[in-house]
């Protein structure tokens, strides 16, 4: 490889990397926290059996889970300003991001709530426990439980899901290296390059969801 | 306290599983109820204290009359706060530990004070023997530990009546004494409780009067004393020649 290709990788990793810290991690953490709220309720609502609610719930994740997320991103952006719904791109990626990444988690929460055991339920009740503190004291935590490699899942995939903004004229990593790229084209240097910092983040999060599992074991394994 | 349950009637998918029961439960009684699996014993636990909903039946407690098939969910509640219930699978909150157990049901549902709680939860769990393992969570316990836990849950909220859903009938054998000990130190204090059980011995020697049922029918009920060695029906006779002709060696 010659000295004139690594001096532009050396030149432009900082710009991807604040790129990556300034876009992509805002991004990710305040749609993932979207995500997480949308996906609880919208599992709790099911879990719970509420009329109508629950049909809402159902048609939402058939939606989301039915279409591109790519579509979804261009209908919000380019779509809604034709109806007078006119939203800056941050907002719109948010949006797009978390209720996307949403239908999936809500999926992952119903199950880990299924899988409580309904005796759980049962002794809290008899205990005197009123349904709100049950699923709050005792569900909720053991579902977390359940729920959080796949949920690690979602946020390493939302991650990754942000280098779709690029379309909607945000300037994430993948945007800092194309505009790098028509400068100097060098495409397999610099998008290996944004892939490394891709898998730089994603490493990090691998180690953490460990550190966390390790945590949540500390109550040992299912008991019958 | 005092108990009368009347004309309690379930069906589960149209299988009729009590067909009217009638019994009553004196302050202080220690009731055992036998009889086959299947004959609906454990359904009247679940039904009088509302984890089954009946099809029908009345539930006299403390002279108050509540109709089972239909209440109130702040009835419900105002019972639950009076009675408690040990299950055969034990149902200790997994993510809690031994003392967190037994004290959530005073702090959270009762509204005492932690330091409070914690210090009646030690005293129960003194009681049966776990008061060394207070940070233990319950996989971490054997059956015949994580059941004595959860007698101690069900004893801290000072209830009138204690429900035994077969409390020994998931332990390993070698762990059934430890709980039924238990139980008979509860007995002896004059606590009141129905248990649903297949232990004779403790039917026989614990407890005071037996219910005796088949086919979600009772048979025969009576002191322990009596039904044990002068059964009145054919059915009952039946019932303890067989238990014990198995048990000579108890």
């Amino acid at each position: 490889m010659d000295g004139r290709l690594w001096s532009i990788l050396l030149e432009s990793f900082p710009k991807i990397l604040m790129a990556g810290i300034k876009v992509t991690i805002p991004l990710t953490v305040i749609s993932f926290v979207l995500a997480l709220f949308i996906s609880v309720v919208v599992a709790m609502i099911q879990y719970a059996d509420v009329p109508v609610l629950k049909h809402i719930c159902r048609f939402y994740i058939w939606l989301i889970r039915g279409t591109p997320m790519l579509v979804q991103l261009f209908v919000v952006f380019y779509g809604l300003p034709g109806v007078g719904i006119s939203l800056e791109a941050f907002p719109a990626a948010i949006l797009v991001l978390a209720f996307n990444e949403g239908a999936y988690m809500a999926e992952s929460v119903r199950g880990a709530l299924e899988s409580v055991p309904v005796g759980q339920l049962e002794a809290g009740e008899c205990v005197g426990l009123s349904y709100f503190q049950i699923m709050y004291r005792i569900v909720l935590p053991q579902a977390f439980r359940v729920a959080f490699p796949a949920l690690s899942n979602s946020l390493i995939s939302m991650v990754k899901g942000t280098s779709l903004v690029t379309t909607v004229t945000i300037t994430e990593m993948l945007q800092t290296a194309k505009i790098i790229n028509s400068r100097y084209y060098q495409p397999m240097g610099l998008y290996c390059e944004v892939a490394l910092v891709y898998l730089m983040f994603c490493s990090v999060l691998t180690l953490l969801q460990r550190v966390v599992e390790k945590k949540l074991n500390s109550y040992g394994g299912r008991s019958k | 306290m005092t108990l009368e349950v009347k004309n309690l009637h379930k069906n589960f998918d149209g299988k009729e599983v009590l067909k009217g029961i009638d019994f009553e439960v004196r302050d202080g009684d220690v009731v055992a109820v036998l009889g086959p699996s299947g004959s609906g014993k454990t359904t009247i636990l679940r039904c009088i204290n509302f984890l089954e909903k009946a099809d029908d039946g009345k539930l006299i407690f403390d002279g108050e009359s509540f109709n089972l098939a239909k209440i109130s969910k702040k009835d419900k509640k105002r019972l639950r706060m009076k009675t408690s219930f040990v299950f055969q699978n034990y149902n200790l909150f997994l993510n809690k530990t031994v003392l967190q157990n037994v004290t959530l049901g005073l702090t959270a549902a009762r509204k005492i004070s932690r330091q409070e709680a914690e210090a009646k939860a030690i005293a129960m769990l003194e009681k049966v023997g776990m008061a060394d393992r207070l940070d233990a969570y319950p996989s971490q316990l054997s059956g015949g530990q994580q059941q004595r836990v959860a007698i101690a849950r069900a004893l801290a909220t000072d209830p009138e009546i204690i429900y035994f859903d077969e409390p020994t009938s998931a332990l390993d054998p070698e762990l059934i004494g430890e709980v039924l000990a238990v139980m008979r130190q509860l007995a002896e204090d004059g606590m009141t409780m129905i248990v649903v059980t297949h232990e004779m011995n403790f039917a026989r020697n614990v407890s005071n009067r037996i219910i005796f049922m088949e086919n979600g029918n009772i048979i025969e009920t009576g002191s322990s004393k009596e039904f044990f060695e002068n059964p009145k029906k054919e059915r009952s006779r039946e019932f303890v020649r067989s238990i014990t002709a198995d048990r000579t060696a108890d």
